[in-house]
């Protein structure tokens, strides 16, 4: 490729970021990557940077040793190489300032990713969601809602999806009325139905009120969502945005809707930030927790100075008013921000996953960002900068909502079928640009792309890894006695999503992992279920009767897929011959453990990743038995080095 | 003295009681000289059975004659007791001020509770210096056993029984006892089988602005070094209160006089500043109205996260000298009785297995704790909501658990026991029907009678039905040293003690119980398969001479 001019750097230093380790390797630079290479035999770890996780490449000033060169990635990676040349070290950093901001989209990996799947099986991946079958699931369309083909050809509203849901008695004139007095044409349209209540939630952008103006037919067209519900008397109107903001885009001709105006209308300002606030928000987050030998009084003020965890808060609280209303005020409830693509989308998909178990599934879940942030245009081209776009419309947006179902799966360990890894593997994604689903901003822009039939789609991807991202504990009786989710909204139960932020650094995460062990005990039994039936069938042919085995799970017999090398989920295991070639963080972990006598022969070993060193407990002078240094020196270099 | 004179209204009915997250209950209230019992005489509610030790401040509030009296409990928990009747609110209220208050160690429950189950293995005898010592002697014949503190004239707060290099004497020991504080002169606290290492605690040297020093005592620690090899002197205050400690005739270790050592401060704080921590995490974590930055910086002015970062690096860091650097520590602070230990104690969780199971960490606490003479009675004498004048008390035992709380988060699978086990020794701590934590060191629970008057907490602890609730499902011991992470990032705040009674854990017990079940299961799937195929095995060889011709 021509914006490559050194494929190939060897010698490259390898730095930690928390602590003095290095590791020396081969840096490659392809097309799609960027790849370091350890040399080390042993371990000979490999590090994959796909280009489009490239968030900034810096190149610091040269030392001793070489030029450093710092990257940035969105998945919240930070790598710090130091090239042994300067040259090399400048044309592998103009090389990726090239590559990471894609011009067009032909591009982004999407484009020349191929699974080796034939053209049945990709189209099958894009047929994995219905969005379709997912309004007729909710009950709709219905004797108050129905399907409208006013936006077939985008006419009305180009960033939202062509079929949409209006209340039966909105007519297309009202449609149209409505649209023309709303930003962006986004007008109110169903996105989830609480069928027990018959409560709807709609969502649409904000008014074009300014300080005076009025529509009637947007007027009505609250009048018909209201009417629609049979089961109260008014519906919420939530604008997510601070008063202050909303009154401010009155200025604009934009702003909120007037009580006066509406009938039957409870208008209730909900204070989420925007997505410039968000945006520094978690740029001050990542830069104290990026902070080396951070003190705790540094962590807990950055922590708060950041508010990052008020904006999730606020998020969630949001959330939780709406399936409030919802359920047990049986309200339907309009939805609004500015523009209703940030915060409406984050309010409407974290409301419906508290109503709705149905979205805590793997595919439930899926089909939960398919509707309320795919289709409905939140805008994922800019704000996950997939091309080299306004810096300001880069926010983080979806990441604070996959926090919120995070948060929300700590406080309710039963309620999902996925682990936190799935959320963590769809954030990868958002920016991977490696599947379509996330590509562009709307869905007139996907279909422009021929996304269905130049890409593949995420979902089956996920799906056919399926294995790797379940909750072991998920239990769907739960969802039977939990339908509605009641999480505490206390302070102290927001907490820093470590696996989200710190997901590549191996001296942060717990040394051994629940999630993992009860997995692969989950899979274990499924194994052993099926071994125990084939040697009662064995037996049987000895004319031994055995008890019939009730399996608890049904017996699926079929290979797993590998599992992928997560830190969190805990490196993948390593055969006993590289565990003892190993020094001193080699890898340990369950079976492996097990199996070595105690005190084993070879190297030491350690549990996986814990190592004295790696964890920086205190600078301990390497030289202390040195012969050659006179003695009152050490000490004393020692002694301050180790007080400071 | 009587119990019966401070209790004026031993009884009350209609009395409700609110807990948080539980249905209220009405009942009776009955004062016994040890107990506030709560029982709505229904089969199927939950009666209380407060001790009194449990105590630690009360509330009155009136509101006409309907008086309210607001329990704060030294687990943390708070209850609220509605009484009718003014007088006697303020009767009970009275009662249990003065009955959780008593000074006489002697009145203490302990001496009253009879065991309703039968001791079979008494824990007063599971954990003998000799025994420990045996086991030293079968790794090295370096140390010896010293009855040199047979009397406890020596050193007030050691045990009788001390290890000890083997070359040095009874005579040089109590010279270099009366070179360091209170006579905490320098003792084996654990053996590193893997390199021989060692590991040492006393209290700081008294060398005084004039610079004493004391032969025997340099001595005595280079006897615990080998030719040519230096050590690690871990001193847990920071160098500038280790010089003020000069001033009242403290200080630490000389470089010149001790060539051999390289000296190390670190910052673990003193009591008083402990036990404001608590009070202010504690108040924190109570209060229900707080913003999310408010909750973040209240946490953080409470200090107690950097409180456990410290101790868990330092203890690290000795971990490290002797496991990576191959090298002998030395641990102090003032006293030798807390910080110390607690360094001392965490240290050996990571580097020695035998810790992270529990009889193993029963005997940790034994050797580290009891023996070791930190002052259980008056350290825990009071907890997060006393209001009085703080004297000597300090969480310095709830931090040590908070740490190997925090190296269980990061190891789940490298611990014999859970987090209950943690919990249950915190209450015990605090207030017991057992004689374990009573008394300040040993020469006081030997004066006490302690192990023929009362019940060791091991007798109860360690019987298979209640050892069960403390067990750890995911357990699979490793003989691993493990290196826990000490970025502010991996540690968490310990909700099981602090949010204990302000969350609804349903969920999360669930949840819980669902892991339990998978691991049960897969062991039963395993036994399964195993008797199956030795079944199968053995029809195969019974078959085979008929298929073999």
């Amino acid at each position: 490729m021509e914006h490559i001019r050194t494929p190939k750097v060897e010698q490259v230093k390898l730095l930690d970021r928390f602590n003095n380790k290095s590791v020396t390797g081969t840096l490659h630079l392809t097309a799609t990557h960027l790849i370091f290479v350890e040399s080390n035999s042993a371990s000979a770890q490999e590090i994959w940077i796909l280009h489009h996780h490239i968030a900034s490449v810096e190149k610091l000033s040269l030392t001793t040793s070489g030029c450093p060169l710092l990257i940035q990635c969105r998945n919240f990676r930070v790598v710090h190489f130091v090239i042994p040349r300067e040259r090399d070290c400048h044309d592998i950093y103009s090389s990726l300032l090239r590559l990471l901001r894609p011009v067009s989209y032909d591009e982004l990996y999407a484009f020349s990713y191929n699974p080796k799947q034939n053209d049945q099986q990709r189209e099958e991946g894009w047929q994995l969601i219905d969005l379709a079958a997912e309004f007729e699931r909710m009950g709709v369309p219905c004797d108050q809602w129905q399907m409208t083909d006013v936006n077939r050809e985008y006419k009305v509203c180009e960033t939202y999806p062509r079929d949409l849901y209006v209340p039966i008695t909105a007519s297309k004139p009202i449609i149209v009325g409505s649209s023309k007095f709303r930003s962006k044409g986004r007008f109110p349209v169903l996105t989830y139905f609480y069928q027990e209540k018959k409560a709807a939630v709609c969502r649409c952008s904000q008014p074009l009120s300014g300080f005076s103006a009025r529509c009637l037919e947007d007027e009505h067209m609250l009048q018909a969502i209201s009417k629609a519900n049979h089961n109260s008397r008014y519906i919420y109107v939530m604008d997510t945005r601070p008063k202050l903001n909303a009154l401010a885009n009155r200025a604009a001709g934009k702003g909120y809707e007037n009580e006066d105006n509406y009938s039957n209308i409870r208008f209730q300002f909900v204070g989420i930030e925007n997505i410039h606030v968000m945006r520094g928000s978690l740029q001050k987050l990542l830069e104290v927790i990026g902070t080396r030998s951070l003190s705790m009084p540094d962590y807990l003020v950055g922590l708060e100075n950041s508010g990052w965890l008020r904006h999730i808060k606020a998020i969630m609280d949001a959330a939780i008013f709406l399936a409030k209303a919802v359920t047990v005020e049986g309200a339907s409830v309009l939805v609004h921000c500015s523009d209703g693509w940030d915060r409406t989308a984050q309010v409407c998909a974290l409301g419906s996953l508290l109503m709705d178990p149905y979205y805590r599934t793997i595919k439930g879940f899926m089909v939960l960002i398919e509707k309320d942030w795919i289709s409905f245009g939140h805008k994922f081209a800019d704000r996950c900068d997939q091309l080299d776009t306004d810096p300001k419309e880069v926010s983080p947006i979806f990441t604070q909502f996959l926090e919120c179902v995070w948060q929300l799966t700590e406080q309710f360990p039963q309620a999902f079928e996925f682990s936190e890894w799935f959320l963590i593997q769809i954030h990868e994604h958002i920016h991977s640009c490696q599947f379509g689903n996330f590509l562009g901003n709307s869905q007139r822009q996907r279909e422009d792309l021929q996304l269905k039939e130049r890409t593949y789609s995420l979902w089956a991807y996920l799906l056919s890894e399926k294995q790797n991202y379940l909750n072991p504990l998920y239990s769907p009786s739960f969802a039977e006695s939990h339908p509605v989710l009641e999480p505490s909204t206390q302070a102290y139960h927001f907490k820093f999503w470590r696996n989200m932020y710190h997901q590549y650094d191996r001296s942060m995460h717990p040394r051994q992992s629940i999630l993992k062990q009860v997995l692969t005990l989950k899979e274990s039994n499924r194994e052993l279920e099926a071994t125990v039936q084939a040697l009662k069938t064995k037996l049987q042919k000895f004319g031994v009767s055995t008890s019939p085995l009730k399996p608890k799970t049904p017996p699926i017999e079929r290979s797993l897929p590998p599992r992928p090398q997560s830190l969190i989920l805990g490196a993948p295991l390593l055969s006993r011959k590289e565990v003892q070639q190993e020094e001193e963080d080699e890898e340990v972990f369950g079976e492996e453990a097990r199996e070595d006598p105690p005190a084993s022969t070879g190297g030491e070993r350690t549990v996986e990743g814990s190592s004295a060193t790696e964890n920086g407990y205190g600078e301990l002078p390497g030289s202390f038995g040195s012969k050659n240094e006179p003695a009152v020196v050490t000490l004393e270099f020692g002694v301050a080095r180790m007080t400071c | 003295m009587e119990f019966a004179e401070l209790i004026k209204t031993p009884r009350v009915d209609g009395v409700v009681l609110h807990r948080p997250f539980m249905p209220t209950v009405e009942g009776t209230l009955c004062l016994t000289g040890h107990h506030i019992i709560l029982s709505s005489r229904q089969d199927n509610t939950e009666e209380l059975w407060l001790l009194h030790t449990n105590i630690d401040s009360i509330e009155k509030r009136f509101v006409g004659s309907l008086g309210t009296i607001i329990v704060k409990c030294k687990d943390l928990r708070v209850i609220q007791l509605d009484i009718p009747g003014m007088e006697e609110c303020l009767n009970i209220a009275s009662s249990i001020e003065a009955l959780s208050t008593l000074d006489s160690v002697s009145l203490m429950y302990p001496f009253f509770y009879r065991p309703l189950f039968e001791v079979i293995e008494d824990g007063w005898q599971l954990f003998m210096p000799e025994e420990a010592f045996r086991d030293l002697e079968s790794m090295t014949d370096e140390w010896r056993l010293s009855e040199v503190n047979k009397d406890f004239s020596v050193c007030p707060s050691y045990p009788s029984l001390l290890t000890v290099p083997k070359d040095i004497d009874d005579d040089s020991l109590c010279k270099a006892a009366s070179f360091r504080h209170g006579g905490r002169f320098p003792v084996l606290s654990y053996y590193h089988k893997k390199n021989g290492m060692v590991m040492m605690r006393a209290a700081q040297p008294l060398t005084g602005t004039n610079g004493r020093r004391c032969k025997e005592d340099e001595k005595l620690i280079n006897a615990t070094l080998c030719a040519g090899k230096r050590g690690y002197i871990i001193d847990t205050r920071t160098i500038a209160v280790a010089q003020q400690a000069k001033a009242r005739g403290g200080g630490f270790e000389q470089e010149a006089n001790y060539p051999q050592w390289r000296r190390i401060h670190k910052a673990i704080e003193r009591s008083n500043v402990l036990q404001e921590s608590l009070i202010k995490l504690v108040e924190a974590c109570n209060d229900q109205s707080h913003s999310m930055d408010r909750w973040l910086s209240k946490l953080e002015a409470s200090n107690w996260q950097s409180h456990v970062k410290e101790i868990l690096t330092t203890a690290c860091l000795a971990a490290q000298c002797i496991d990576r650097e191959g090298a002998s520590v030395l641990v102090h602070g003032t006293e030798g009785t807390d910080s110390t230990l607690q360094v001392t104690s965490l240290a050996q969780i990571i580097l020695d297995p035998a810790c992270r199971t529990i009889r193993g960490f029963e005997a940790l606490i034994e050797r580290e704790w009891l023996q070791a003479g930190h002052p259980f009675q008056q350290r825990c004498a009071q907890s997060a909501y006393s209001n009085g004048k703080p004297r000597s008390e300090a969480p310095v035992f709830l931090l040590f658990l908070d740490c190997v709380w925090q190296i269980l988060r990061q190891f789940p699978c490298s611990f014999q026991f859970s987090e209950n086990f943690l919990i249950m020794l915190f209450e015990h701590a605090y207030a017991s029907q057992f004689g374990t934590f009573l008394g300040n060191r040993v020469a006081e629970r030997v004066k006490l009678q302690l192990s023929q008057k009362t019940v060791s907490l091991w007798s109860w602890v360690n019987r298979p039905q209640e050892l069960e609730r403390f067990l750890n499902p995911l357990y699979e011991p490793n003989n691993l040293v493990i290196w826990p992470s000490v970025a502010p990032q991996s540690l968490l705040l310990w909700e099981g003690i602090f949010l204990r009674w302000n969350r609804s854990t349903k969920c999360l017990d669930e949840a819980y119980q669902e892991m339990v079940h998978i691991i049960e299961y897969n062991k039963e799937l395993q036994n399964k398969v195993n008797s199956l195929r030795r079944q199968l095995a053995q029809l195969e060889t019974e078959d085979s001479p008929l298929q073999t011709p």
